[in-house]
């Protein structure tokens, strides 16, 4: 992990410390460190001069912005209808067991974490998932398997 | 499938003119005022779903006094069975810079700003790629105008305009009162243009083709094409450029798979249209309007499921501001649930039926609005699936 204090200067040089310079500072340090802790959301607010309530706030508010710890790879499974209807459970299913996680949890290793999320826009292709930002579509048993060994064996 | 089929047509993503941003070169070169009346002539009405006419909102901003002003793309394409704007994005992201360009001269804009939503951060690599050469581009042509990509993460409600803005703004993504208007304030509370990312090309597209052979595509209702997201139970799922103003049967024959029992037109927040009424149900903004979504569902499908699982997805991207919304969408998923499994008589449906249409008038913004139409449209024609 990446030490928080001077994560948020380099972003804050970068994106400005400007109220509308908050998401994608947020945006960074999750990118970094997986989540945002307490202590780095105060961190944020004394750079940008805002209170901890105003990135707390708007931190919480989206569903990527992780307030609690996450793996190294957060894997979120699409819910929504059209996924749901081609087979999401099995792929659910499959993940669960190689994980040997349930859904909202993380991997003792701290290496995945497994979540389901809202239409990922990958409908025509569905069941589908986000491995952090790159997406996966077709799913089935099989390809999860081969996805989820590679990043195993990483 | 059906001997006559539908009319294809390769407007949006027709390949580039030859010359690299030819089509914005000799755009910039007319007046506004000539350029405002092919769109206006084109009849370009907003393909993000509400359809407003495109020529009306840029002539309004440009109406408004100010130095400052901003041209946004809106590329936060959350609705549930949509995925054309990624399409577009990735393959013609060159007709998207040029409209918004256009739409900056239009309304004297130096800034413009894409929302993409985080779901779509894999395609930033290849965006920054060809927006640097937009870049260069425009300074050979000596206009001053800059896009910037910004990036949503993960929240549905921030494809609504002014929620759109407070995120940008560093905020809750939660919507505003309207009005003010975003013509007259939207991002930083400037003049602000907000378009779908379709709509930026077509506007291109007008530019490249005039108004009178644009026109001829759609009705007189709806001009010009549509790119349709099509999933669900269909053996051709996938994205598929058609023009406005055709039935639904002649859509269900090409696209069905030969038992189709129901189509949701415009994604979560559309409309359920059964069987019965394919014939009668026109695609465009004379009938039933779409921002592209159509999920087709065969026979095998509980619409009880499907309408749970709507309500699951409104309840949770809910903003939780407005209370019609935030405590509606849990009493109507609850409802269902309730009625389903016994607990609440099958006459509870009149009252959660009451309850969507309350909400359709109270609520701040489209998606507490627009609950009411999966709602009404699914439990009215499938009563015998919510009860047994």
């Amino acid at each position: 992990m990446t030490d928080c204090k001077s994560l948020i200067q380099e972003l804050a040089d970068k994106y400005g410390r400007e109220r509308a310079s908050l998401l994608p500072i947020l945006q960074g340090v999750v990118e970094k460190n997986n989540y945002l802790s307490d202590s780095c959301m105060t961190d944020i607010a004394k750079e940008l001069d805002l209170s901890a309530a105003q990135v707390y706030g708007t931190a919480t508010f989206y569903s990527f912005l992780d307030t609690e710890p996450r793996g190294e790879h957060v894997i979120r499974v699409c819910k929504t209808i059209t996924c749901d209807m081609h087979g999401k459970k099995t792929i659910i299913q499959t993940l669960e067991d190689m994980l040997k996680i349930k859904v909202g949890e993380t991997t003792p290793n701290k290496k995945f974490t497994l979540l389901e999320t809202n239409c990922l826009g990958w409908c025509h292709e569905g069941p589908a998932m986000l491995i952090n930002d790159t997406p996966y579509s077709g799913l089935t048993t099989e390809k999860v398997h081969d996805i989820i060994s590679e990043f195993i064996k990483k | 499938m059906s001997e006559q089929t539908l009319k294809r047509v390769d407007l949006i993503f027709g390949e580039y003119s030859n010359e690299k941003y030819k089509v914005l070169a000799t755009t910039l070169e007319r007046t506004n005022e000539d350029i405002l009346k092919d769109i206006l002539e084109s009849g370009l009405r907003g393909r993000g779903g509400a359809g407003f006419p495109t020529a009306m909102k840029w002539k309004f901003t440009a109406e408004t006094p100010g130095d400052e002003k901003y041209v946004v793309c809106n590329a936060d394409e959350g609705e549930p069975g949509t995925f054309k704007d990624r399409e577009i994005l990735l393959r013609v992201p060159r007709k998207v810079f040029s409209g918004m360009a256009i739409c900056g001269r239009v309304i004297g804009a130096k800034k413009g700003l894409m929302y993409l939503r985080g779901e779509y951060k894999f395609m930033v690599p290849e965006l920054m790629k060809e927006l640097d050469s937009y870049h260069e581009h425009v300074k050979q042509l000596g206009f001053d105008f800059t896009i910037e990509i910004r990036m949503g993460s993960g929240a549905y409600i921030c494809g609504e305009e002014s929620a759109l803005f407070e995120s940008m703004e560093g905020g809750r993504g939660e919507p505003r009162n309207k009005p003010p208007y975003p013509t007259t304030s939207g991002f930083m509370k400037k003049p602000t243009v907000i378009n779908n990312v379709e709509t930026f090309v077509n506007v291109l597209m007008i530019m490249r083709l005039g108004p009178d052979q644009y026109k001829k595509l759609g009705t007189t209702d709806s001009r010009g094409s549509k790119v349709f997201s099509v999933s669900g139970d269909t053996p051709i799922p996938g994205i598929y450029e058609l023009e406005l103003g055709m039935s639904l049967d002649r859509f269900v024959d090409e696209f069905g798979d030969g038992d189709t029992k129901a189509v949701q037109v415009g994604g979560a927040s559309g409309f359920c249209v059964p069987r019965k009424k394919f014939k009668d149900t026109v695609i465009g903004f004379e009938g039933v309007p779409t921002g592209g979504s159509m999920m087709i569902f065969n026979s095998s499908r509980s619409m009880y499921n499907v309408l749970h699982n709507y309500l699951e997805f409104f309840e949770e991207e809910s903003c939780g501001q407005c209370t019609p919304c935030r405590v509606g969408c849990q009493q109507l998923l609850k409802g269902i649930v309730a009625v389903k499994k016994g607990e609440k008589k099958a006459v509870y449906l009149d009252q959660l039926m009451k309850l969507s249409e309350s909400m359709k008038i109270t609520a701040k913004c489209g998606l507490g609005q627009s609950v009411a139409n999966s709602f009404s449209s699914i439990v009215n024609n499938f009563k015998e699936e919510m009860i047994y």
